[in-house]
């Protein structure tokens, strides 16, 4: 809608989705634009389905993305991508990372859910979280290396990254996650550009 | 000089008390309304804590006001059900000091039993409410909550929604405001502070004709705004669906109210003389709509929109897609799913100490009455061990209205389930029913020591206060030997030794007298956050 920015970020409670979403918009204010975030916390914190909604622009109304209207849909799970697709459409860049985590009670992850995202979006784009960790050397940065990657596709200067990561990662890993989020970029510019 | 923060609407509010030099906090915890409480206690010179429930809270913040201190009041919306009690009469009494309830409703029911309309109580109890749409107003409409308590002498509702509560904007705040207020101290009023009924009458007659002073003025408050674009199409909003409207159709005429009760209406009426049809967009009940209605006014809403759950900027375009008369904004068609995807309930914490409990009942059949907290998620799969589930603090009512009517399969035993934090909140009173109605329910409190589903608030079972503080410490055995009950129906168990567990069920049930069971176990988010922090 106008010039407005649609991120919508989402996964599994736990996997940090918050504070990741919190990083991103606190960029966007510090690259002094208008920003809203919205995400329903309580219940769903308990092992349910997470997402937050990110808007950016210069005068930002609703903290809602409309369906259809994501243009990054950022999922730290499999399954939830696809849950959460109708929010993105055929231009939207969708960044998955590859973990699978089932919900309580179901023994076994469903099928075809990759090829179904692949279909519905066909330049999706999958993040093996593996290797990416061994080179971070710590799972607790995967989140801000996926930051990073994503920092490729909006336009905020580094400055600003890196102010909102210090003050949202605890203050004695910060070194750790700011390795990380260049690791994420390193990633960003092989893979896209 | 204005500093740039990114704030939930729920700090914005505590910022804004804050600023308006706010010296006294309380509330209960409750989604999506806690944040506001705990951002309060971030900042110096406020004293703040979390009350045994919404409405020993109201009294304190009410005789910190009738003092002269401002003073901010926070629940969830089902929590003003409790307090309404001294929400009607305080309207009678008036504040002195500026008192403003924070009162967040929570539609589409994210984390809450039923998805009542709030604004009926401003209506009913003849209180001004107010509502912002976003994070900023959050802010400012605070700081006007305080002037505006003060002038007209009358608590005031801030009314909010999970969506405003929890979402995050860019607020300008003051860098440092000056907080300095005289504070009076009580001085006696009778007349005024004293509700006996020759009292209350002449207090009444107060209350009415400060509701025409305010239905006068409200019409000139800033936070009501007019905005005259396209003369064809207006609508009238409030809230957060504003910002849908905005969004949806950017050229439409608005009227955006601020304050939802009472309402302004000569802006109203010029409203509709200035543009062709009007529209209402509100979330939950057609309240602005029939108080449109009922001044005479043509005007439409519920015909549009569901009185259930929340709205959407998707919602709010549906039925004026194809309007010729007015620009809106259609969406991208998004992507299509094709398989279907198992849902992702939210469920109790791998390791948390209520699991063995539940196993347990289901195990024995036990019909298990309910009540809120984490361990309400007992009644999902896999324990399925939970028949009800009403308010804080009703199981334990429940139970014994089930003894009573004496309807329960034979050999089957009926088990109240509670909280420590609920059972403070409101199981005391029904444990005392119990005992001095000598009933023979067994009452199960579940002990993790925290009120864990909003996010680790203490409470009197925790041995804390909210700042951390160290404190008393409520003696279960102590208690139940207060309401006569006999020293071996009280039991204190380990929640993650199952047989003891089972053993305390089945013995207790087998006396068939009055029994509380306590099943102790930390909840085991707040052990790995203890140990995080050393
Ligand atoms: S938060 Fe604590 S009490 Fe609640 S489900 Fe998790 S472990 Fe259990």
């Amino acid at each position: 809608m106008g010039n407005i920015f649609n991120i919508l970020m989402v996964g599994v409670g736990g996997q940090g989705i918050i504070m990741a979403s919190d990083i991103v918009s606190l960029t966007a204010m510090y690259g002094g634009r208008d920003v809203k975030k919205s995400e329903i916390h309580g219940m769903s914190q308990r092992g349910g389905s997470v997402f937050s909604h990110i808007r950016i622009g210069e005068k930002v109304h609703s903290p809602l993305i409309a369906a259809g209207e994501a243009d990054i849909l950022f999922s730290l799970e499999e399954m939830e991508t696809l849950r959460w697709i109708g929010y993105a459409n055929e231009k939207s860049i969708i960044i998955c990372m590859k973990t699978r985590i089932n919900p309580a009670m179901v023994e076994e992850y469903p099928a075809g859910i990759e090829e179904e995202i692949k279909r519905a979006s066909p330049k999706a784009c999958f993040i093996d979280p593996e290797p990416l960790r061994k080179e971070i050397g710590n799972a607790k940065f995967l989140n801000v290396a996926l930051i990073g990657l994503l920092s490729g596709f909006v336009d905020f200067n580094e400055d600003c990254w890196e102010k909102a990561i210090r003050e949202k990662v605890p203050e004695d890993t910060f070194e750790g996650n700011w390795n990380a989020f260049h690791t994420g970029k390193k990633l960003y510019r092989e893979a896209f550009e | 000089m204005a500093e740039k923060k990114l704030l939930s609407g729920n700090e914005a509010i505590a910022r804004g008390a804050f600023e308006a030099g706010v010296t006294v906090g309380t509330g209960y915890p409750g989604t999506p309304s806690t944040e506001i409480l705990e951002s309060l206690t971030t900042y110096p010179g406020i004293y703040t804590e979390w009350s045994v429930n919404e409405k020993v809270a109201f009294e304190v913040a009410m005789g910190a006001a009738l003092s002269g201190a401002r003073c901010l009041l926070t629940m969830k919306h089902v929590g003003l059900n409790v307090a309404a009690d001294p929400l009607f009469t305080a309207s009678y009494t008036g504040i002195k000091g500026g008192l403003v309830l924070a009162n967040a409703d929570d539609p589409a029911m994210h984390s809450s039993q039923n998805e009542q309309d709030n604004r009926h109580y401003a209506y009913a109890a003849k209180v001004p409410m107010l509502e912002p749409s976003d994070c900023q107003e959050a802010k400012d409409f605070t700081v006007f909550a305080y002037n505006l308590s003060e002038t007209y002498d009358t608590p005031v509702i801030l009314r909010t929604v999970t969506r405003l509560s929890h979402s995050l904007g860019v607020v300008e705040i003051e860098e440092s405001p000056s907080r300095e207020r005289e504070i009076e101290g009580f001085r006696r009023n009778l007349k005024k502070y004293v509700m006996i009924p020759g009292h209350a009458r002449a207090r009444h007659v107060v209350v009415e004709e400060r509701m025409k002073r305010l239905e006068k003025d409200v019409n000139g408050f800033s936070i009501n705004k007019m905005e005259i674009a396209d003369s064809n199409i207006g609508f009238i909003t409030s809230g957060i669906v504003d910002t849908y409207v905005r969004e949806v159709f950017p050229d439409a005429s608005v009227l955006k109210l601020g304050c939802v009760n009472p309402l302004p209406g000569e802006m109203i009426r010029e409203f509709f003389g200035r543009v062709k049809k009007v529209s209402v967009v509100e979330e939950l009940d057609p309240f602005i709509e029939l108080r449109i209605r009922a001044m005479g006014l043509q005007v439409e809403g519920k015909k549009y929109y569901p009185v259930t759950g929340e709205l959407t900027p998707d919602l709010v375009r549906k039925p004026f897609q194809g309007e010729a008369a007015l620009t809106v904004k259609t969406a991208k068609k998004g992507l299509e799913n094709r398989i279907s995807l198992p849902p992702r309930p939210p469920s109790l914490c791998p390791g948390c100490p209520h699991r063995e409990f539940f196993k347990i009942a289901r195990k024995l059949g036990l019909i298990v009455t309910g009540d809120i907290g984490c361990y309400t998620l007992g009644v999902l799969p896999p324990y399925n061990a939970m028949d009800t589930c009403v308010e804080m603090g009703g199981s334990i009512g429940h139970a014994q209205g089930i003894e009573i009517a004496g309807g329960k399969p034979e050999g089957t035993g009926v088990v109240a389930v509670i909280g420590d934090s609920t059972f403070a909140h409101s199981g005391i009173t029904g444990l005392l029913n119990a005992a001095y109605n000598g009933r023979r329910s067994l009452i199960v409190v579940l002990d993790n020591s925290t009120t864990a589903m909003t996010g680790m608030q203490p409470n009197p079972l925790s041995g804390q206060r909210i700042n951390g503080e160290e404190t008393v410490r409520l003696d279960y055995i102590k208690l139940a030997l207060a309401f006569g009950m006999n020293e071996e129906n009280v039991r204190i168990v380990d929640a993650y030794r199952p047989k003891e567990i089972e053993e305390a069920l089945t013995s207790l049930l087998e006396s068939k007298r009055l029994s509380l069971l306590v099943v102790q176990g930390l909840c085991i988010i707040l052990k790995k956050r203890r140990r995080k922090a050393g």
